[in-house]
């Protein structure tokens, strides 16, 4: 699994690639982490391009489920865009599109989420 | 080998109202109409062509498995409200004057699990014998505190079968109508135990079958070390019987130590041990027969997406199932 994020204005697009498993999900974890000290209310917003990623299992899953309770203490905002249709199936089963909010492409999270960071983000 | 569900509902029992039952029944005639359905070959074929939903129902009976081993002697996994039909039809099958032998391997001894006891009619008719298995050392209190005033107007003392208790140790077998069976400890409330069952010596030529009832047990997807116990504990088992209670998000955020796991952690389980055949088991009370058959296609459609080796079989209990080994 590979990982790597870029800022638009007041928002960090993370992107992982690849699978994100057992053999994967600490990498992945460890990776987040380092961006969500500061998802926070009045601070950064995360969007999680996922249009890379293949595959995540349950553990995966659980990294993502621990960002959300995170920075919702945090009363931060964290969201996943342009999932590949075998990932949005995952979510759909798992049920965590109940717990991510989910937009189709990076721009389009990125309007409801900062118009500033659409603006810097560019077509 | 075969394994046969007396009740397949967590928590609680549960039954249909006559709301649900009638619109099963709408359902099927609006399916129906503009077809010719004159005799019983073409009334069956379109049943067959009806989901399990509009044409059965899962059940809601709280926990009780029966495992045929082909032996006289009878052998169950928990004794909840599915006991009763349980007894009912041993006595439909031998009467009161011919004794049998029970085994019964608890899980635990939350309510739902024990609940069938005092109205399982065998327990009452002298000759009969139950041995209760178990890894919680008040297995006897509960069941004995269950029938006590004010809950019960019999007591335990009133049961005329011979009643054993055998206390068991992880991880260490017991033998029992021809099976070897292992427990293992899980994480629930107060403790549960899944139940390994190996047929001992070979069956028609070929290895004996494998059966593991994991139920009421939830799965910490962190601790990598525990999840490859149970991946051990799985291993290469024709059937596993899984608490596939919640949905994963639910399992690990808003019931997150409720003790109970999903469908997506089952096939992952199941997958790494190399399972044949994955039954889900200890359906949400709150959930209706659409509901559950739902969940069975998300988990199918999950096996499909999450498979490296090869294909696991995927099932959700329901009572009355019989499945073969």
């Amino acid at each position: 699994m590979e990982f790597a994020s870029r800022r638009a204005a007041d928002i960090v697009i993370a992107a992982p690639a690849g699978r994100i498993d057992h053999a994967s999900a600490e990498g992945f974890r460890l990776a987040l982490e380092a961006l969500l000290a500061d998802c926070a209310e009045g601070r950064d917003g995360v969007v999680l391009d996922l249009s890379a990623v293949e595959y995540i299992s349950s553990v995966g899953l659980r990294v993502l489920m621990m960002a959300a309770k995170q920075v919702r203490a945090q009363k931060g905002r964290i969201v996943v865009a342009a999932m590949q249709p075998v990932v949005k199936e995952i979510f759909d089963i798992s049920r965590f599109n109940m717990v991510y909010e989910s937009f189709a492409t990076v721009p389009a999270a990125l309007d409801r989420l900062s118009p500033a960071a659409r603006a810097a983000y560019g077509d | 080998m075969k394994v046969r569900f007396w009740g397949t509902r967590g928590s609680i029992p549960v039954s249909l109202t006559a709301a649900q039952l009638r619109a099963k029944m709408a359902a099927l005639l609006r399916g129906a109409s503009g077809r010719e359905l004159r005799d019983e070959a073409a009334i069956e074929a379109y049943l067959e062509s009806r989901p399990f939903h509009e044409v059965g129902t899962y059940g809601g009976h709280s926990s009780c498995v029966e495992i045929e081993t082909g032996g006289p002697e009878y052998v169950l996994c928990d004794m909840g409200s599915g006991l009763r039909p349980f007894g009912e039809a041993m006595i439909g099958r031998h009467g009161p004057g011919q004794p049998q032998t029970y085994h019964v391997f608890m899980s635990h001894l939350h309510w739902d699990h024990i609940m069938g006891l005092p109205f399982f009619t065998p327990a009452y008719i002298p000759g009969n014998r139950l041995v209760i298995y178990g890894c919680h050392e008040r297995l006897r209190e509960a069941l004995v505190r269950q029938q006590d005033n004010p809950s019960f107007p019999v007591p335990f003392s009133y049961f005329g079968a011979g009643i054993e208790f055998v206390q068991m140790t992880p991880g260490v077998p017991v033998e029992a109508a021809g099976l070897r069976v292992t427990a293992k400890k899980q994480q629930h409330a107060g403790d549960s135990y899944g139940y390994r069952f190996e047929q001992l010596g070979e069956q028609a030529g070929a290895p004996g079958k494998t059966l593991i009832y994991t139920t009421d047990s939830e799965h910490k997807l962190d601790d990598v070390a525990l999840t490859q116990g149970f991946v051990e504990f799985f291993r290469g088992a024709d059937l596993v019987v899984f608490d596939a209670m919640y949905s994963l998000a639910e399992a690990i955020s808003v019931k997150a130590d409720w003790g109970h796991s999903s469908n997506i952690v089952g096939v992952e389980l199941c997958q790494m041990a190399g399972v044949r055949h994955l039954c889900m088991f200890h359906h949400e009370p709150a959930f209706g027969d659409a509901a559950i058959d739902g969940v069975l296609a998300d988990t199918r459609r999950y096996e499909e997406i999450s498979r490296a080796g090869a294909p696991l079989r995927v099932t959700a209990a329901y009572d009355g199932l019989v499945i073969e080994l």
